[in-house]
């Protein structure tokens, strides 16, 4: 078997705790249920990055007929596992989504209950109402997965400074160029 | 018994025309905040820039790359003393500008401050912190007295902000401050949001979703910086 085949039929679901903790998320991903589905889905490999928690799932190579899983802790490269990966579950923060978006990568957002201040939700709402991305929680992350199509997500346009650059040159008394 | 009341009544008299005058000049201020004060030769600006961390530093290096870095000269970047990585984002930016030869030489500082506030820290023994975090931000407001502030949340640059304003009011240096809530802001301001427009501390303040513009109809609608 050549090792650019192994490569392209390669699909990863990357799970992404950024530097928070979110055991909650971690623990719901390494149920039978949510590894079956994503199995059925046509993925093969499932990589968990889980941050400061101290939950760890179960490794498996994947001889047991489910996706392959794996989890490391933190990594100065998760750009690279973004863009190899064909699903992307993230937790709330703001720079996982935007940074999951650019890549164009299909996402789900899994809010963390568990915060004390949990505004999180806010924007993962919105971005969801606007279909750019799946928005879920510990306890039903199960079924946003069976219920998504991922054809429906719309790309999202990347923001742009110059509007408030602008205003602040104004307001400055800086020319306009 | 007589000199005794005199003495009495032009020590209140003085006291009464202190706070009067410091009252009218705060109103002053209060009035000046968020008017343009255009220079006919605008000249560049000592800025300082307050990194938050994570996504606020992201969205201010947003801003900052589209920003004409002559005009925003010297710069002094501040991020909390437990964020490592801020920083060091800065510094890559300003490298990556003496590299593009958009500026000639390196005109950035970079400082720590104390967070008045961690993330999960109780209300109660946050009052403390915010003393000690207050402090620390007054030495290093008096050496950089900056001419513009930006700032995007959250509680680190609340400080920096207040005394900002303050010196605005004693006369010690002028400054455009600029609030930019930030992108997961959808419904409610931050706390640091909320004290910097309730107070009308922020000269212009900038919101990304246009249902934040609705509810507080001070603030600029700029859409998403991300």
């Amino acid at each position: 078997m050549g090792g650019t085949d192994s490569v392209s039929l390669k699909r990863i679901v990357f799970l992404t705790v950024g530097t928070t903790s979110f055991d909650a998320l971690v623990k719901v991903a390494d149920t039978l249920e949510v590894k079956q589905e994503l199995t059925r889905r046509g993925y093969t490999h499932l990589l968990i990055q889980m941050g400061r928690g101290t939950y760890l799932p179960a490794e498996s190579i994947g001889e047991d007929g489910l996706l392959a899983v794996d989890c490391f802790t933190f990594s100065s490269s998760i750009a690279d596992h973004l863009s190899s990966a064909s699903l992307v579950i993230s937790h709330a923060g703001s720079g996982s989504i935007f940074e999951t978006l650019r890549l164009g990568k299909p996402l789900i957002v899994v809010v963390n209950e568990d915060l004390m201040d949990n505004h999180q939700s806010e924007l993962a709402e919105e971005l969801a109402d606007r279909k750019h991305l799946y928005c879920a929680h510990p306890q039903s992350l199960h079924q946003v997965i069976v219920g998504m199509d991922l054809k429906s997500l719309l790309p999202y346009q990347p923001g742009d400074a110059t509007p408030v650059a602008k205003l602040i040159n104004r307001f400055l008394g800086f020319p306009d160029d | 018994m007589n000199k005794m009341d005199d003495c009495y009544f032009y020590i209140m008299a003085i006291i009464a025309t202190s706070v009067a005058i410091f009252l009218i000049r705060l109103l002053h201020v209060l009035y000046l905040t968020g008017k343009s004060r255009r220079l006919k030769s605008p000249q560049p600006l000592s800025t300082l820039i307050v990194l938050g961390s994570g996504g606020h530093t992201a969205e201010m290096m947003n801003l900052l790359s589209v920003l004409q870095m002559d005009r925003f000269t010297p710069r002094f970047y501040i991020a909390a003393a437990t964020d490592n990585m801020s920083l060091q984002k800065a510094r890559v930016f300003e490298d990556s500008l003496l590299h593009k030869k958009v500026i000639k030489g390196s005109s950035a500082q970079f400082m720590q401050i104390y967070r008045s506030r961690e993330v999960g820290q109780s209300y109660v023994t946050s009052v403390w912190t915010t003393l000690l975090a207050t402090t620390h931000a007054l030495w290093l407001m008096v050496k950089i007295r900056p001419q513009v502030v930006l700032c995007n949340g959250p509680g680190t640059c609340i400080p920096l902000c207040v005394i900002a304003f303050l010196f605005k009011v004693i006369g010690m240096r002028w400054s455009s401050i600029f609030y930019v809530e930030s992108i997961a802001r959808v419904k409610r301001l931050s706390l640091s949001g909320l004290l910097l427009y309730k107070l009308c501390i922020a000269d212009q303040f900038f919101v990304q979703w246009p249902q934040l513009q609705r509810k507080y109809p001070r603030a600029h609608y700029v859409g998403c910086l991300m």
